[in-house]
């Protein structure tokens, strides 16, 4: 008989929990809408008195929101194809090559995770600005396309691909790259998916290395420009919210439509 | 026979090299090279003069890691870094682990709709939603007193009151990332053979005792990783005092890595700031270390 309070019980706390988890997203689009000064009222408007769209229409027509949109897309998009393409590679190889030395440059690959990226910053930066790099998108792109847990995941589904399919193909007379084309890829197209939904929101969401390497305006990728548009216009809650929309947008509605990959891939790589 | 398979095998070898061959090359010259020069870097005073010539830059040996010592900032952003991991990291683990069981629960409905719901703060960019929930912090017209007004709380000023800060930073922090361990928590939780609850039912084992003798044991390694990944985040946070506080009111929230930036980035004191970056790779090390050897003990 305890069976129907628990249910309520669970439900209800499943349900509390999936409004605190989107509430703060729901609130940012709403607040977006307002006209100016709603969002400053108290008590606060949780709808929009009335709606309007002048707080996007200002970020693109004075506020240059277009050009970080599009050197977020650039940038997101270039390391994700790059980055898939070495990492696949190597992480297909640790897998199921047997080279000389490859469980050693493995083993010392993966310590390599326990090492703060922030470490390897400065002279980042310096050796970047010795090369030209500053201020370039290449500067963001080149050292975000190799990534050690890229590898990894991809290594972890590759060890699942029979040797007897890569022997065969040998025997026909196949190059290890044409093997690599058309055995590998295809039997690793889902975690290939994972990778890169993964790559792109990694590389779309990063604040502290663009924030270093883009100090001109004209190459700031979103997130840099609305951590700055927030110090100018910190009173303008309707116009901040509005480039947080914009910001937020594009990656949460890649993961809806692929989330189905992205999910599973995170879950498989993690219990190997 | 022998001669061909030879050759595969030297083929097998060069082609392995060549497939590693750009990645471990890009890691080499882009992060593991950098590593090593950023130690060379902390035992020089290498500051603005040294970026127009890098021979201006001196060896002053262990200057700037005495400096740091005595350095009674450095100390602060210490303990709001720990203060944020060791809080933020078990706490986001609680309720990592509560949402894990709720979506897992035999009962439940809509597995799949819940688990992408309490996924999607993950995948929001940190910088627009911690702009957000600034507002939603305001003392004034900020959603969070306003809710807490309404059950009787008076409005707390969450990012002005040197205590309340890193508090609230830390509950952002928390909401932004339980996804993340939550669906991992999920896959170890559902790699649970199901005969070890059926023996521990028929053992006359309630839903508690099935927890701790059952799930718990078996989620152990689950739990180290996932805490072990979350640790190592928090310590190196950053964007949420960048973009929320500045590391204000009163350094509250200024944390290593911030402090690493403002030396490094605001003040072109990279020797300086290369110290402070290893430090922080010093205290995830031990902390990563005493991690793992605190579960081995009681697993």
């Amino acid at each position: 008989m305890r069976r129907p309070l628990t249910t309520v019980l669970l439900y209800g706390t499943l349900i509390l929990g999936a409004v605190l988890a989107v509430f703060p997203m729901v609130w940012m689009v709403s607040a977006s809408v307002m006209p100016t000064g709603a969002a400053n009222s108290a008590p606060p408007h949780l709808l929009p008195p009335s709606i309007t769209f002048e707080h996007y229409r200002t970020l693109f027509a004075r506020l240059n929101l277009g050009r970080y949109l599009l050197n977020s897309t650039v940038i997101a998009t270039t390391v994700t194809v790059l980055s898939l393409l070495v990492n696949s590679l190597a992480g297909y190889a640790f897998a199921k090559l047997r080279f000389r030395g490859r469980d050693r440059a493995f083993r010392i690959l993966l310590t390599g995770l326990v090492v703060p990226v922030q470490v390897a910053m400065l002279p980042l930066f310096l050796m970047l600005k010795e090369l030209g790099f500053i201020n370039t998108y290449w500067g963001v792109i080149v050292p975000g396309m190799a990534s050690i847990f890229g590898i990894f995941l991809v290594r972890q589904y590759a060890l699942s691909i029979p040797d007897d399919l890569l022997d065969a193909a040998r025997i026909d007379g196949a190059s290890e790259f044409r093997i690599y084309r058309s055995v590998v890829v295809p039997s690793i197209m889902p975690i290939l998916a994972t990778l890169s939904i993964w790559t792109f929101l990694n590389t779309w969401n990063d604040f502290m290395w663009p924030l270093i390497v883009l100090s001109d305006e004209s190459r700031w990728t979103l997130p840099v420009a609305i951590a700055n548009l927030v110090g100018e216009h910190v009173q303008d809650t309707e116009l901040m919210m509005a480039g947080s929309v914009i910001t937020v947008l594009p990656v949460l509605g890649v993961f809806l439509v692929l989330q189905k990959y992205y999910v599973e891939g995170i879950m498989a790589g993690s219990v190997k | 026979m022998s001669e061909s398979s030879g050759i595969l095998e030297r083929r097998e070898n060069r082609a392995g090299w060549w497939f590693v061959g750009p990645a471990l090359l890009l890691i080499l010259v882009f992060f593991a090279l950098p590593v090593l020069a950023a130690l060379l870097l902390s035992f020089t005073d290498f500051d603005l003069y040294s970026i127009r010539d890098f021979a201006n830059a001196r060896f002053v040996g262990l200057r700037n890691y005495q400096a740091l010592l005595h350095n009674p900032v450095f100390w602060l952003a210490i303990r709001n870094t720990f203060y944020f991991a060791l809080v933020g990291g078990p706490l986001t683990l609680i309720v990592s682990l509560g949402a894990a069981l709720l979506v897992n629960a035999p009962l439940t409905r809509a597995r799949g709709l819940f688990r992408t719901i309490y996924f999607t703060p993950f995948v929001t960019t940190l910088v627009a939603v911690a702009i957000v929930w600034r507002y939603l912090y305001h003392p004034q017209y900020g959603l969070l007193n306003a809710a807490l007004g309404a059950v009787g709380i008076s409005p707390i000023d969450w990012l002005g009151n040197p205590h309340w800060a890193m508090p609230a930073i830390i509950l952002l922090a928390t909401w932004k990332n339980f996804g993340y361990n939550m669906l991992i928590l999920i896959a170890g939780l559902q790699s649970i053979p199901e005969e070890l609850y059926e023996a521990a039912r028929l053992d006359g084992a309630g839903a508690v005792r099935r927890f701790r003798h059952v799930t718990l044991p078996m989620l152990g390694p689950t739990l180290l990783f996932v805490g072990v990944i979350t640790m190592i985040g928090y310590f190196q946070v950053f964007t949420e005092p960048y973009v929320m506080t500045g590391g204000g009111p009163l350094k509250s929230t200024e944390t290593v890595v911030l402090l690493m930036y403002e030396e490094g980035f605001r003040w072109w004191r990279m020797g300086v700031a290369a110290a402070y970056a290893f430090a922080l790779f010093v205290v995830i090390l031990v902390g990563t270390l005493i991690q793992t050897r605190l579960q081995k003990v009681r697993i």
